[in-house]
């Protein structure tokens, strides 16, 4: 019975989903519409365009992701890398 | 004054003695009592120079006081207790003895007036720190113990180089702000950059911090690095180059930790990127910069362990340290996921939280300055560190996917060690004068000026979005990331061993050489020196020769020495 419940927690059900991100997609046209009521002076000009900091945001993790990602083409190894063979952990 | 000041950090160091000594409910009693003792110890402390000895030439100041030192070694002693807190009824009793002893020796740091007092502390950390990594009882934990401690030892002996060359050449030992300008001041720096894990060195905190135990991470995450901070802050504050290494600091622990999927890997990361932010600052090093710092490291504290307490539970909980074998936990464990929630809120520097109240100070400081690109930067880690320790982290740990498992939820001593730190992100972002009042330099600033909450809320929700749209880029796998520790860890040990292969081969040479020459010899001195075996022919040597003959080369040969002699 407890696994029931478990499993219809409301956070499991797709319609719940699909209304969260409604609410997310609310308060995220929020925050750059709220710029009309509230000016952002910013600091250097071009950082109080309407939505920087929605671009700015967005593109920079974007830019990160997509880096971290080709980064990771060059960098990754299986987990046992630097285990195994090469450094016997009980000797020496 | 009637009572001569005790030094905060000899309370610790009792404690963690008397803690391998008492029993039960002695010693859980001490684990909470001596961080109390210590942090009221730590408020008598009086401004200015309050101990001093003479010791051979020098004048040790082991106690000096000063609000930047105060705030600090608070932070330290309440995270001792906490630490103590959360981890007393789990840990083994000589994790908690030495992780007292390692928090004494950060306090001892942050009191320090002289240089080789602040250098015997330095290395009381770097021994004990490497005690609780090898209490993760692992095998890999004892090996990333010794690169640990091998980083840490380097580390502790490149600053007693600059210790002793500012000591001869400037003839004090004072710890007073200095420029990194000559070999002496560049030494110092460099073994403070050490423990700040700065590039290239950073790849020891994540690669030990994962390895140690669920409750031994929480410590971990909490002294070493800050203490580096406090450093930076009394002897270089407005170094320019800590500005770039900063920002370097921040965006390296930004990627490694998206490519990560170890859960305390990502927070060891994030660390790193943190500690950019105040690397950064007191490169800055305006009074503005420096509070930044100062008032970053002390949130960090909070929040940094506030998120290894929460990967603690349920690394304790469920015995897993990857992401992806983890998953929908929220469902068995909400208060945990809850607490890791507000953390990773602070972290991410999110509007009410104690992130947002000292980061934005930094940030503040880089736009006075008119530094264009340091501000950009800085925002676009912060839009980053949402990415990869505000959503990642709990993200992948909490919901996710369903992956089974149903672990019960923290044990209770982890949950109020828990819920007393989220209280103190939340109150400091609420009410930021309670920490602003105990900054180095009086504070000016309106953290909630409503533009600025406006543009973190686009900045940060923006980033959660990026995230959500970008999750199909960041599905985990079973990897680690190469760090510059691979220089060492495989090129180097690759190089060693090949040399030392060649270094063989040729000694095999080299020996049979010599064998060939001496048989080569023997065979000479057994024709020359032997009689055969039928007794017929013998050597030169081996004949037997008349006495006449003899005599006769006697004396040409003393002959020839006179004449030679007389020419």
């Amino acid at each position: 019975m407890s696994k029931k419940e478990q499993r219809d927690h409301w956070l499991d059900r797709p319609a719940n989903i699909k209304r969260l991100w409604r609410v997310f997609a609310a308060l995220l046209a929020l925050t750059v519409l709220a710029q009309l009521a509230v000016s952002i002076k910013g600091y250097f000009g071009l950082d109080g365009w309407l939505g920087f900091g929605a671009a700015f945001g967005f593109l920079s993790c974007l830019a990160m992701v997509l880096f971290a990602k080709g980064l990771g083409y060059l960098l990754k190894r299986r987990e046992d890398y630097y285990g195994g063979k090469k450094e016997p952990a009980d000797d020496i | 004054m009637i009572f001569e000041p005790i030094p905060p950090a000899l309370a610790l160091l009792l404690g963690g003695a008397l803690i391998g000594i008492l029993r039960g409910h002695a010693r859980s009693a001490m684990v909470l009592l001596a961080p109390l003792l210590t942090l009221w110890l730590v408020w008598l402390v009086p401004d200015g120079v309050a101990l001093d000895i003479q010791f051979l030439d020098y004048r040790i100041e082991p106690l000096e006081g000063s609000p930047v030192r105060r705030l600090f070694a608070t932070a330290f002693a309440l995270m001792a207790f906490v630490g103590g807190l959360f981890a007393y009824r789990q840990a083994k009793w000589h994790e908690l003895a030495a992780a007292h002893i390692y928090a004494a020796g950060a306090i001892g740091v942050c009191f320090a007036g002289d240089l080789i007092t602040l250098f015997i502390f330095w290395e009381l950390m770097a021994l004990f720190s490497t005690v609780v990594v090898w209490c993760g009882g692992s095998p890999g934990a004892r090996a990333a113990g010794i690169r640990y401690a091998i980083m840490h030892l380097l580390g502790g002996v490149i600053l007693k180089v600059g210790i002793e060359g500012v000591a001869v050449h400037t003839g004090s030992i004072d710890v007073q702000a200095m420029l990194a300008g000559n070999f002496d001041a560049a030494m110092i720096l460099t073994g403070i950059l050490i423990n700040a894990a700065a590039p290239p060195v950073s790849a020891w905190l994540s690669d030990s911090y994962p390895e140690s135990s669920p409750t031994g991470s929480v410590f971990l995450s909490a002294f070493t690095t800050k203490t580096a901070v406090l450093a930076l802050i009394l002897l270089f504050p407005g170094e320019p180059l800590l500005i770039g290494i900063g920002l370097f600091m921040v965006m390296y622990g930004i990627i490694y930790a998206l490519l990560e999927n170890n859960i305390r890997r990502i927070l060891a990361f994030s660390i790193v990127n943190q500690v950019g932010f105040m690397v950064c600052a007191v490169g800055i090093g305006t009074e503005m910069a420096i509070n930044g710092a100062a008032a970053h490291a002390f949130a960090h504290i909070i929040y940094k362990a506030l998120l290894f307490m929460s990967a603690g539970v349920v690394v304790h909980r469920t015995g897993l340290n990857r992401c992806s074998d983890v998953g929908g936990l929220f469902r068995t464990m909400p208060l945990t996921a809850i607490c890791g929630i507000v953390g990773a809120l602070a972290i991410s520097g999110f509007p009410l939280t104690s992130g947002f109240t000292t980061k934005t100070l930094i940030s503040q400081a880089a736009a006075n300055e008119a530094m264009v690109f340091v501000y950009f930067t800085l925002a676009a880690a912060s839009a980053g560190v949402f990415l990869h320790a505000g959503i990642k982290f709990p993200w992948f740990v909490f919901f996710q996917r369903d992956s089974g498992l149903r672990p019960k939820d923290a044990p209770w001593n982890m949950a109020a060690a828990m819920l007393m730190f989220a209280f103190l992100c939340v109150l400091l972002g609420v009410a930021p004068e309670l920490l602003y009042r105990f900054l180095p330099y009086p504070v000016d600033y309106d953290a909630y000026a409503p533009d600025k909450v406006l543009f973190y809320l686009q900045l940060l929700l923006f980033s959660g979005l990026a995230f959500f749209l970008l999750l199909p880029l960041m599905r985990r796998t079973r990897t680690i990331s190469l760090d510059a520790d691979w220089l060492w860890r495989v090129l180097l040990f690759e190089a060693a061993r090949r040399a030392y292969g060649v270094l063989g081969w040729m000694g095999a040479r080299a020996a049979k050489a010599l064998m060939r020459i001496s048989n080569r010899l023997r065979r000479l001195a057994a024709r020359h020196m032997s009689t055969s075996s039928d007794g017929q022919r013998s050597g030169v040597f081996a004949r037997t020769w008349p006495i006449g003959t003899t005599a006769i080369w006697i004396a040409i040969l003393l002959t020839s020495y006179v004449f030679v002699y007389y020419l």
